[in-house]
């Protein structure tokens, strides 16, 4: 077998076929949660846990969904397994769960998520359908932290929380850009973003 | 059978949401005693904060309280304890503000310090999205603020959030909450050039203008029905 062919599903999400930047999905909460690096993290790592398990389930069931609710029946899979995930987190990691609060919750409406189950988990086998959510997850938190790194270190002068730019260069006169911390800067970085990498893909170009 | 049948829909669907609701079920009970145990440490570490005490990370929070908090009680708004059967630890302070100061129930724990003894109130109140509640120290002679810890449940990252940074919280220490002539006033949270001639204030934070409204309207109606008990404590010395 192909190896190339078996690990698409995973790489392709990467750059090629990224969820945010070239489906365009997800935008939504990549608005609410890069005003930090930090909260992007964990909210890739969960987002990334609850796409690749609710791709496999989703897989699994696939020949038995009858097609007139299939909608529902993601949902009421994607519902449960991020409470799974917000229980968990509540009672083993208590301090996670307190910083990203309603985030994971939020979790349940990340287009990504639908818009990977309806396309790719409905047509394929659980292991394709893994790495497919493996890799649009980690393509999600690629772009997630591109724009909170821009956005942190503009808007609050820190990375990961900690100090970047000297005080002196405070007392010179530089102030922090507020306007970085707000949503809209979020869809400009975005949109930045876009523009370098499709004048990479050529092919991207429409 | 016929997979596009309504029969077969429907039971489908009854069979998914009731494996879906048991699995969800036995997380929730399995789960429940932990979560438990996270809260209640993670209240006993927000009330230690406020008396300006850090466990160190590796020690146990319950210990720590237990060598600080000496005891806790009820009062009422009269100043008087209450023989209140209920523990101080367990009051929902979220309940008890939203009654009129004098049926609330006044939780106070006493914490010994490295500087004397501190007495700890609970408060809460709203910010821009959702609830803020945070805890407030006072210093033996009831009048001036020793440490204040806040937190909220979802306010912006980098605006009304600030108000959980102890950049934020250590502009109370020191604050003392009456006037010369004996009139109990709350801290007032104003923006910069705006500051009040008289009376105790703190810089609110930019940005952050609706949540630091809240945290002055939370310190107001939250500490203004322990100004008996924080006058007993005036008086007492």
């Amino acid at each position: 077998m192909n190896l190339k062919k078996t690990f698409l599903p995973l790489f392709n999400p990467l750059s090629k076929d990224n969820p945010v930047i070239v489906q365009v999905l997800g935008i939504c909460s990549a608005l609410a949660v890069t005003a930090k690096i930090e909260p992007a993290l964990v909210m890739t790592i969960s987002v990334t846990a609850v796409l690749a398990l609710a791709n496999v389930i989703i897989s699994l069931m696939r020949n038995t969904i009858p097609s007139s609710i299939r909608i529902i029946v993601q949902l009421v899979v994607v519902a449960a397994l991020v409470v799974v995930v917000d229980q968990v987190l509540k009672a083993w990691n208590y301090e996670i769960s307190k910083a990203l609060s309603v985030f994971i919750g939020l979790i349940i409406t990340n287009c990504i998520i639908m818009g990977r189950l309806e396309a790719f988990a409905l047509n394929n086998r659980p292991w394709p359908a893994f790495l497919d959510g493996i890799g649009n997850g980690i393509g999600y938190g690629i772009i997630l932290v591109i724009v909170s790194f821009f956005r942190e270190l503009f808007g609050s002068g820190t990375l990961f929380g900690c100090q970047v730019f000297p005080q002196w260069w405070y007392d010179a006169g530089y102030q922090n850009n507020g306007m970085m911390i707000l949503p809209p800067m979020a869809l400009i970085v975005t949109a930045c973003i876009i523009w370098a990498h499709r004048s990479f893909n050529k092919d991207l170009q429409e | 059978m016929n997979r596009q049948s309504n029969t077969y829909t429907i039971i489908y669907s009854i069979i998914l949401v009731a494996v879906v609701g048991v699995v969800l079920s036995i997380v929730y009970q399995a789960l429940r005693p932990k979560q438990l145990e996270n809260i209640a440490d993670d209240t006993k570490r927000q009330i230690l904060a406020a008396a300006l005490i850090t466990p160190a990370s590796g020690e146990s929070v319950s210990e720590v309280y237990a060598s600080h908090i000496t005891d806790s009680f009820i009062v009422n708004s009269a100043g008087e304890r209450t023989d209140a059967s209920a523990d101080p630890f367990d009051i929902n302070v979220a309940l008890e503000v939203k009654k009129p100061a004098d049926e609330r129930q006044l939780p106070v724990f006493v914490c010994n310090t490295e500087a004397g003894t501190k007495y700890i109130v609970p408060v809460y109140g709203a910010g821009l999205w959702g609830p803020i509640w945070g805890y407030v120290a006072m210093d033996s002679y009831g009048d001036t603020i020793y440490g204040a810890y806040f937190a909220h449940q979802g306010e912006t990252p980098g605006l009304g959030a600030e108000i959980e940074k102890p950049a934020f919280s250590s502009q109370f220490e020191g604050k003392n909450l009456f006037s010369p002539d004996g009139q109990f006033q709350s801290v007032k949270v104003v923006k910069n050039g705006q500051e009040p001639t008289e009376g105790a204030y703190v810089h609110a934070i930019s940005g952050g203008t609706i949540t630091s409204q809240g945290v002055q309207k939370m310190l107001q109606n939250s500490l203004e029905p322990y100004e008996a008990f924080f006058n007993f404590l005036r008086y007492k010395h």
